[in-house]
């Protein structure tokens, strides 16, 4: 019997993503553009830790744009991503932006620590794991990233690797739109246990 | 009885694994078993000396059995340029064939038993990757 990760929990999207990987790096045609507020649904609640052992949660960071982001430091097309989402922390952070980056490493820490450092990343990065990944769908293959808008909830899906304007072009438009009924721009929610 | 490659093709999606339907073997005699691998289109796999210290090697490993390993030989890997690397990687792609080698002591006895194995692979496109997986494989035999 094979073993794998219980993070990957079926395979039918990988055979989409095989195809439009062949045609270059753009994204899937089938996972379009930001979707309308009116069928976001909330992304999912977690708890994960930091290099550092801080517990961090997306509740944190509500009222923000954040970029969640599946990787792993043995995933080449990943690495093509890092540099993009280190300008998008840069530009965009005072505008009430963050990523946060889920490394899928079953060795953990001791891996993706030195690579974290060699790609100088600077935006925020957790551990993750299989309940995490499964609430996010499963999370079949790497990259995926969801883009959140500021009300918490899932604005966009990128599976496989995506074009750096289709990622930007989300990015600027949800920080564009209006806050409906969420907290202050930049200001992430205070919440116990969080630094 | 499914054939082997049912069975596995059926477990593992993009790499499938054909093991021998069934191995005789000798006292005595030295015994190869070939592992026929074959990855899905636009799938590759990191060799079993990939170029990159962060990439998870392909690697065939043997449980403890009657037989005593002698050694494991792959393919020679290709070379190839990934837009998300700047050197080329060592990678297998297509169709390759995994040979071990074993010895049987003369002692053995006969009957049939079943050689068992994993086979850990990563398998990326050039655009997303897969997990780390480990399938395991297994050889009916019996000694003669």
């Amino acid at each position: 019997m094979p073993v794998a990760p219980r993070w990957v929990v079926s395979i039918p999207l990988l055979a989409a993503v095989a195809l439009f990987s062949c045609a270059g790096q753009s994204g899937s045609k089938t996972q379009g553009k930001v979707k309308a507020i009116s069928s976001r649904k909330p992304a999912p609640e977690f708890a994960l830790k930091d290099p550092d052992g801080k517990v961090v949660r997306l509740a944190d960071y509500r009222g923000k744009v954040v970029l969640l982001n599946f990787w792993a430091t043995w995933c080449g097309p990943c690495k093509i991503e890092m540099p993009w989402f280190i300008e998008f922390e840069r530009r965009y952070k005072d505008r009430g932006f963050a990523v946060i980056g889920v490394s899928m490493d079953e060795e953990g820490w001791p891996v993706v620590k030195p690579f974290i450092t060699n790609m100088a990343v600077n935006y925020r990065v957790v551990q993750g794991d299989d309940t995490t990944a499964e609430l996010y769908g499963g999370v079949e293959a790497l990259p995926t990233s969801f883009l959140i808008d500021r009300e918490g909830r899932i604005a966009q899906t990128l599976v496989g690797l995506h074009g750096r304007d289709e990622f930007d072009h989300g990015i600027q438009e949800l920080l564009d739109a209006q806050s409906a009924g969420a907290g202050a721009v930049g200001q992430p929610v205070a919440h116990a246990g969080a630094e | 009885m499914a054939s082997p490659w049912l069975t596995l093709a059926q477990n593992n999606d993009v790499l499938t694994i054909v093991p021998p339907a069934r191995l005789s073997v000798k006292r005595g005699a030295p015994v190869e078993v070939k592992l026929q691998c074959k990855l899905r289109d636009g799938y590759h796999t990191n060799s079993h000396t990939p170029s990159d210290p962060y990439l998870v090697p392909l690697k065939l490993t043997w449980d403890a059995s009657l037989l005593t390993p002698a050694g494991v030989t792959y393919p020679k890997p290709v070379m190839e340029k990934y837009d998300f690397n700047p050197q080329p990687l060592s990678v297998f792609t297509g169709a390759f064939e995994i040979v071990s080698s074993f010895s049987t002591p003369a002692g053995l006895p006969s009957g049939p038993n079943l050689l068992t194995g994993k086979l850990r692979y990563q398998a990326c496109t050039k655009a997303m990757c897969l997990p780390p997986k480990t399938v395991q494989v297994q050889v009916p035999l019996v000694v003669q």
